[in-house]
């Protein structure tokens, strides 16, 4: 099982929890505000629409994806197919040396942060940028993402004016707003010397061919814009078949994220620069990314997963996410979605905690734009775990545990008996203990009571009193 | 028109807090149903659904089909109890065609408590007089799988002598969710310790729910906190006079 211990340190930490705690659930008021029926009265529909879209065009990937291809190639761009990240890597590579490119810059984009791609051009010389104020930051602290939406949502403003003083050589300096303009500075020389603009997507439109970013802070648009090459990075999840499904995805992505009707910027990005226009970059590259994709595609009962689009709306209501945080998931998706498509890329025991990493509460399920089933795809990852270790042999106390609890369940008389001899050995003052007896301290019943006071078994279950009940009347 | 109600009071009432069964049966009785409670009944399977260990979830589940299968209603104190079998019993038996058929049987005939009270027996207003302030905790599963939001609100104010403060959070998870409770406990009473902050500001004495699941831990982290506020399920409050 073995959850990581470093839970437990961000537990302990009561800056850190009211810092999370805070920020999600300011996430979580913006969204209530904008997807309320009297704001936005079709929201569920949407949601029905979204689904319904994105499992059409899961269904027919291979028919969108050639389209896409055709179209991005029809207008002057080319589409670079990557198995995974070594691919990604490799082309960039190449790419940069080829064009004597020696500075990236790069938007906010999961797909790059999923195969470390910053690593991978660091070793090849390249200088790379991230761009995204949160990015910048946590690129500067050597960080991952803390969330999928708000990477330095954990930080706050007097850790940020640490590392911009230790990284930047800049005064200290605690006023957001004047960290944010000493950001802007630094990042503008970047843009205008960098080589290659790096983005992600948030969607690909088939039907033509362009790359759309939904962004805040404007630094999509000149990672995108300045450099003499732009190249978009996406997962081939990303696909919608028609630009007028954009209607309600951005409808959703904004709202779900942080309650913006729509981001500042919703960009539409088709090809490089043609003659009559007056910016834009002299090539531009798609790279669509696999790695594990098909394979969660060619399963009918994980599919669903590819729905996401990464709005980070799960991981805001997650009242789990919320006390451990976005560093102690596995991988650099957190979060309900991250514990659920994690072990989908990293292989089912890779992790086995995290799908257990639940109360089950449901929150994420409801408020998912696409409606994936996050509830019940954790519950099928902890069978397929549970059928898993059973066959390797591991995991034997707690199957026995529950091979005899099942035995019980099914034996009423033995039932009641041991419910009476429990009554016997654990009673407490005032029906609570705060710990189980002596030598029976062990366990699950030591974990519960190492938190709350535990209930003692009634003297009289409700069986016995019903039984007097009915025996008098 | 149901006479007959056959309750399905869940393992932890029967064991833990027999009194939430006693009360679910006095309301109904003065309601005119006649009661049953087969003594065969024992649990629903969840603990074993909920930790991944569907086989020994599946054994249980059938067991309590063979119970229930014949009741004309089935009326159970939990949210999450009757959510299992209306809406996780078919994820468990969909390679069981048999059993698959009996459960969208059973499915329209079994009834969380405040519902059966709402949407069968057409009540609001059972009778009854509490004087307390409470506060009404949203458990999960009767909020999400259930839908159940408003109905406990409407009995509740029309038990004379009672008044309701809301929480500011009173959907967010109590952290019990079955042995993620003690698979991780630290993250499990963090959560409590949040609920209970909250219960805590609206200054009652008295947290009501649903779920003696989510009771139990609330009421555990509220006595270890050192507090005098105390868990009550519905049951108990509309069977108070």
């Amino acid at each position: 099982m073995n959850a990581p211990d470093k839970i437990l340190t961000t537990l302990a930490n009561p800056p850190l929890q009211k810092a999370v705690y805070a920020a999600t659930g300011r996430l979580m008021d913006h969204r209530r505000a904008v997807v309320t029926p009297e704001v936005l009265p079709d929201f569920q529909e949407l949601r029905t629409a979204a689904n319904a879209i994105k499992r059409h065009t899961l269904e027919n990937l291979d028919y969108y994806l050639e389209q896409l291809e055709t179209n991005v190639t029809r207008r002057g761009g080319t589409v670079v197919w990557c198995k995974d990240g070594a691919e990604v890597a490799d082309f960039l590579t190449r790419l940069a040396k080829g064009k004597n490119a020696r500075l990236v810059v790069k938007s906010k984009s999961m797909t790059t942060e999923e195969i470390d791609l910053n690593d991978k051009l660091e070793e090849a010389g390249i200088e790379t940028v991230e761009t995204d104020l949160g990015e910048f930051i946590i690129q500067l602290m050597r960080q991952k993402p803390y969330h999928i939406v708000a990477p330095a949502l954990h930080l706050t403003r007097y850790e940020v004016a640490d590392v911009f003083t230790q990284r930047l050589g800049v005064e200290r300096e605690t006023v957001i707003e004047k960290q944010t303009m000493i950001a802007r500075r630094v990042l503008r020389e970047k843009f205008l010397a960098a080589d290659i603009g790096i983005s992600g997507a948030n969607f690909l439109v088939a039907d033509s061919g362009a790359v759309v970013l939904c962004t805040n802070e404007g630094n999509a648009r000149l990672t995108t814009t300045a450099p003499r090459i732009h190249v978009a990075v996406a997962g081939i999840e990303k696909l919608v078949p028609r630009a007028a499904d954009l209607a309600v995805f951005l409808k959703l992505l904004g709202r779900s994220a942080t309650g913006q009707p729509l981001t500042v910027y919703t960009s539409f990005l088709s090809g490089p620069r043609r003659e009559s226009e007056i910016d834009g970059p002299q090539e531009f590259y798609l790279v669509l990314l696999d790695k594990g994709r098909t394979q969660v595609l060619a399963n009918p009962e994980k599919r669903q997963t590819l729905f996401c689009i990464r709005c980070g709306a799960c991981l805001n209501h997650c009242p789990v996410y919320r006390k451990i945080g976005g560093h102690n998931y596995p991988w650099v998706y957190s979060g309900p979605v991250g514990a659920v498509i994690s072990p989908l890329y990293q292989g089912m025991m890779h992790d086995p905690w995290l799908p257990f990493a639940s109360s089950l509460c449901g929150a994420c399920g409801e408020v998912c734009p696409v409606k994936i089933e996050l509830p019940k795809l954790l519950l099928e990852h902890r069978d397929e775990i549970v059928r898993t270790k059973a066959a390797q042999g591991q995991g034997r106390l707690e199957k026995l545990g529950f091979r005899l609890w099942a035995w019980l369940m099914r034996h009423p008389k033995l039932y009641e008996l041991a419910g009476t001899a429990g009554s016997v050995i654990a009673s407490g003052d005032s029906g609570w203990m705060t710990r189980l007896p002596g030598p029976m301290n062990i366990g699950p019943g030591k974990a519960w009571t190492s938190q709350r006071d535990m209930p003692a078994l009634a003297p009289r279950s409700f069986r016995q009193l019903w039984r007097e009940r009915r025996s008098r009347s | 028109m149901v006479k007959r109600v056959t309750l399905f009071v869940t393992c932890l009432v029967d064991q833990l807090f027999p009194k939430i069964g006693l009360g679910m049966a006095d309301v109904l009785e003065d309601l005119g149903y006649e009661l049953d409670f087969p003594e065969a009944q024992t649990c629903c399977g969840q603990p074993a659904f909920n930790s991944g260990h569907w086989d020994e979830a599946r054994q249980v589940a059938r067991y309590f089909l063979d119970v229930f299968r014949d009741c004309e209603c089935v009326v159970c104190p939990s949210g999450s109890c009757a959510a299992m079998v209306t809406h996780h019993f078919e994820e468990l038996f969909a390679g069981d065609p048999g059993r698959l058929a009996e459960v969208r049987a059973l499915k329209p005939r079994v009834w969380e408590f405040s519902q059966f009270l709402l949407d069968v027996a057409g009540v609001e207003d059972v009778g009854a007089r509490l004087d307390r302030v409470v506060t009404f905790h949203d458990s999960c599963h009767g909020l999400r799988e259930l839908r159940i939001k408003e109905g406990p609100r409407r009995l509740l104010a029309k038990v004379r002598g009672l008044e309701l403060r809301e929480m500011d959070i009173p959907e967010e998870c109590c952290g019990f969710g079955g042995t993620f409770s003690v698979k991780f406990p630290e993250v499990s009473g963090g959560m409590a310790r949040t609920k209970i902050d909250s219960i805590l500001r609206t200054g009652a004495g008295t947290v009501v729910g649903l779920d003696s699941s989510c009771l139990l831990q609330i009421e555990g982290a509220l006595r270890r906190a050192g507090s005098q506020v105390r868990a009550m399920h519905l049951a108990e409050v509309l069977a108070s006079r």
